[in-house]
């Protein structure tokens, strides 16, 4: 592309042409964050502490510090997550082509069938029917799971029961599938984890995780607005931060659909 | 025979909230052996070790014999009301703004005779039964009952002064999610409180109980994550200026030391929870409750930490988690001297491994969390600052008076 199309691309944002789309909830202290059994170590929940506020301890200035874990908020999951990406080349966060932050995606609506069934899961049959109506996915792709799960409260959003967390996500199959047949650049959910919550009773435990980290993809979770996204032709813009060696970041995830005019 | 206290009715806006002041409350050091003994709740005078004679107040040599050898110990607590005394208008100003108020002259059966504050049943000539209690300025004083239980006694005006009652107060319980922070809920209630606040971190996370909790008449479930400033805070916003009474339920409890634990993210979480999470409570409450430590019937009175009994001496099984509660303990003595120009006062409760699951592992005796919870409602009755609940805790209360190097060594062992 010349310099002109990246312009024609800059006017298209400015005029509306091109619509982003923030598909990122606020970064704060009560959002849920996902949860281990007690022994094992836990992911710092977001703080936000005041250094100052226009008062005594900085009279012309607000600034606060900030303590939270890797995998917390809408966030980022690179290969080097998962001990099936451990020994990749360049695995984490710092080290990732920056290429690999910008690609389209394919929005799967699920929302119907994650209504009925907190549990459901995405498997082949249910992929292979979308992609009659909307094409092959095409590889390097992400593919974003809508639920519409992001719409609810934190409660039900959790969804813990006394087994565990029931929420929606993906079989081992299609897992494994959209991997090496489709070759997607990663996978995306609204749910807090990209796996689903009963994931560790799948074999092998976690698929997505599993799958996509082992071949050095990535994960997104906890998005939102994905109702917004058409089905294909919308490109994510998705950078985590530059963490040394990090496994992941909370970072702004945008959306660009094709838009008005 | 006392009129009982009525629930006081809802603020007048316009008048101006009485703020707190202090009775003289200058000491001599020996003086303090009574601050302990009102602190935990005994009777305690000055004993001379040669003569055994019991005398009062506190002094450098014994009144008898003049020997210097003179103990603090346990002594009989009945006595007779040789006379009592009613002041209308006295010159200090805490005492004017409660006046009338009743003293008298009592004469112990074990000897010393004492100037004491009166409970309304007290007569002249009639047995009494004495207690040292800590004013609103943490000092001990004198303090007569009569010899029986009459009604309503525990609504007596002069009494309330050196307690912390529950009865018709408003109570924060940090964290209703532990077993120790719903028996509280349930004690404080039975115990009269107006309303108990409790505070439920992650209310995304369901737990055992809740049902129970959201059921109970006068309980308002209230969001609280003490490990975070902010929730702290708007909690405070909301709800500061009536909190009359503070129960911290704090309950982290982690096994392991050092060397055996691989990084620092358990120790932080357990830094978070208890001793930054006393800070942000402190922070956000302490002030308000400050100034209206006499705000009439249901005034500020009382701020509760439950902490370790191995805040005193570490245990290396816990060793991470005593060190915490050991930070605990020290700030709680900072809080203690800046509550105290409020009249608020801060009880302290040491407690050995509780019944819960975090101490599975650990033989017993354990203490079960109602035990705490009545320990707790028992002390604010009386106004107690120190009290130990359970053998263990009660075990290394002794151990430590009688020799710290050995408790450090067998807690080590």
């Amino acid at each position: 592309m010349d310099s002109n199309g990246l312009m024609q691309f800059a006017g298209a944002v400015a005029s509306g042409a091109v619509r982003v789309v923030d598909l990122t909830f606020t970064l704060s202290p009560d959002f849920p964050v996902i949860v281990l059994p007690p022994e094992f170590g836990q992911a710092a929940p977001v703080r936000i502490q005041r250094i100052s506020h226009y008062d005594a301890a900085g009279p012309a200035w607000y600034w606060n510090n900030l303590t939270f874990g890797e995998h917390t908020g809408t966030h980022f999951d690179a290969p080097i997550h998962w001990f099936t990406g451990k020994d990749l080349p360049n695995n984490a966060v710092d080290t990732l082509p920056v290429r690999d932050m910008i690609a389209p995606a394919c929005v799967i609506d699920c929302s119907a069938q994650a209504a009925k069934d907190a549990d459901f899961l995405l498997t082949i049959p249910v992929v292979e029917a979308w992609e009659k109506s909307h094409g092959r996915i095409p590889e390097r792709h992400w593919v974003l799971l809508r639920t519409d799960w992001s719409k609810k409260g934190w409660r039900d959003y959790a969804n813990l029961k006394d087994d565990g967390a029931h929420t929606p996500g993906p079989d081992a199959a299609v897992m494994r599938w959209l991997v090496e047949e489709r070759g997607v650049i990663g996978f995306g959910t609204e749910t807090i984890g990209t796996d689903a919550g009963q994931a560790g009773h799948l074999e092998p435990p976690y698929p997505a995780h599993h799958f996509l980290h082992g071949s050095g993809r990535y994960g997104l979770q906890c998005l939102c607005n994905l109702d917004q996204l058409p089905p294909t032709g919308a490109v994510i813009v998705a950078a985590p931060l530059k963490i040394q060696n990090g496994s992941g970041s909370p970072l702004r995830v945008l959306a660009l659909v094709p838009g008005q005019g | 025979m006392i009129e009982p206290i009525v629930r006081p009715r809802r603020k007048n806006p316009l008048l101006r909230t009485r703020l707190p002041t202090s009775p003289p409350h200058a000491r001599s050091r020996a003086s303090h052996g009574f601050t302990r003994a009102a602190a935990e709740g005994r009777f305690m005078l000055q004993r001379c070790g040669a003569c055994g004679t019991f005398c009062y107040p506190a002094r450098d040599a014994c009144p008898e014999c003049l020997s210097a050898d003179l103990v603090f110990a346990d002594a009989p607590r009945r006595g007779t009301l040789l006379s009592e005394t009613t002041l209308h208008i006295p010159a200090d100003v805490h005492f004017r703004e409660r006046a009338p108020w009743r003293i008298g002259l009592v004469a112990m059966e074990c000897g010393p005779r004492l100037v004491t504050h009166l409970h309304a049943d007290c007569e002249e000539g009639r047995p009494v039964v004495m207690s040292f209690q800590l004013d609103k300025s943490g000092q001990a004083v004198a303090f007569a009952h009569p010899e029986r239980e009459t009604p309503n006694m525990a609504d007596d005006r002069q009494w309330r002064e050196m307690t912390a009652d529950p009865k018709f107060r408003r109570v924060l319980v940090t964290n209703g999610r532990s077993i120790v922070g719903q028996e509280m809920v349930a004690a404080l209630k039975a115990a009269g409180a107006s309303i108990v606040f409790v505070g439920i971190a992650e209310p995304w996370k369901p737990f055992r109980g809740e049902d129970v909790l959201r059921a109970l008449e006068g309980v308002e479930i209230v969001p609280l994550d003490i490990g975070d400033e902010k929730s702290v805070a708007d909690l405070a916003a909301d709800i500061g200026g009536k909190v009359d009474i503070l129960v911290n339920t704090a309950e982290h409890v982690r096994s392991g030391g050092l060397l055996d634990r691989q990084g620092t993210s358990v120790v932080r979480d357990e830094i978070d929870q208890s001793y930054l999470g006393f800070v942000h409570l402190a922070q956000a409450f302490g002030p308000a409750m400050r100034m209206r430590g006499a705000d009439g019937v249901n005034s500020a009175v009382a701020w509760v930490n439950i902490l370790s009994v191995y805040a005193l001496a570490n245990w290396p099984v816990f060793g991470a988690y005593s060190a915490s509660q050991a930070a605990c303990l020290s700030l709680s003595h900072c809080l203690r001297a800046e509550l105290r120009p409020g009249g608020v006062k801060v009880v302290n409760v040491f407690t050995g491994p509780l019944d819960v699951e975090w101490f599975q592992t650990v033989p017993p005796p354990k203490v079960a969390p109602r035990a705490v919870a009545t320990a707790i409602v028992s002390a604010l009755k009386r106004g107690l600052e120190d009290v130990f609940v359970g053998d263990v805790a009660e075990d290394i209360r002794q151990r430590l008076a009688a020799n710290p190097k050995a408790v450090e060594r067998e807690l080590g062992a």
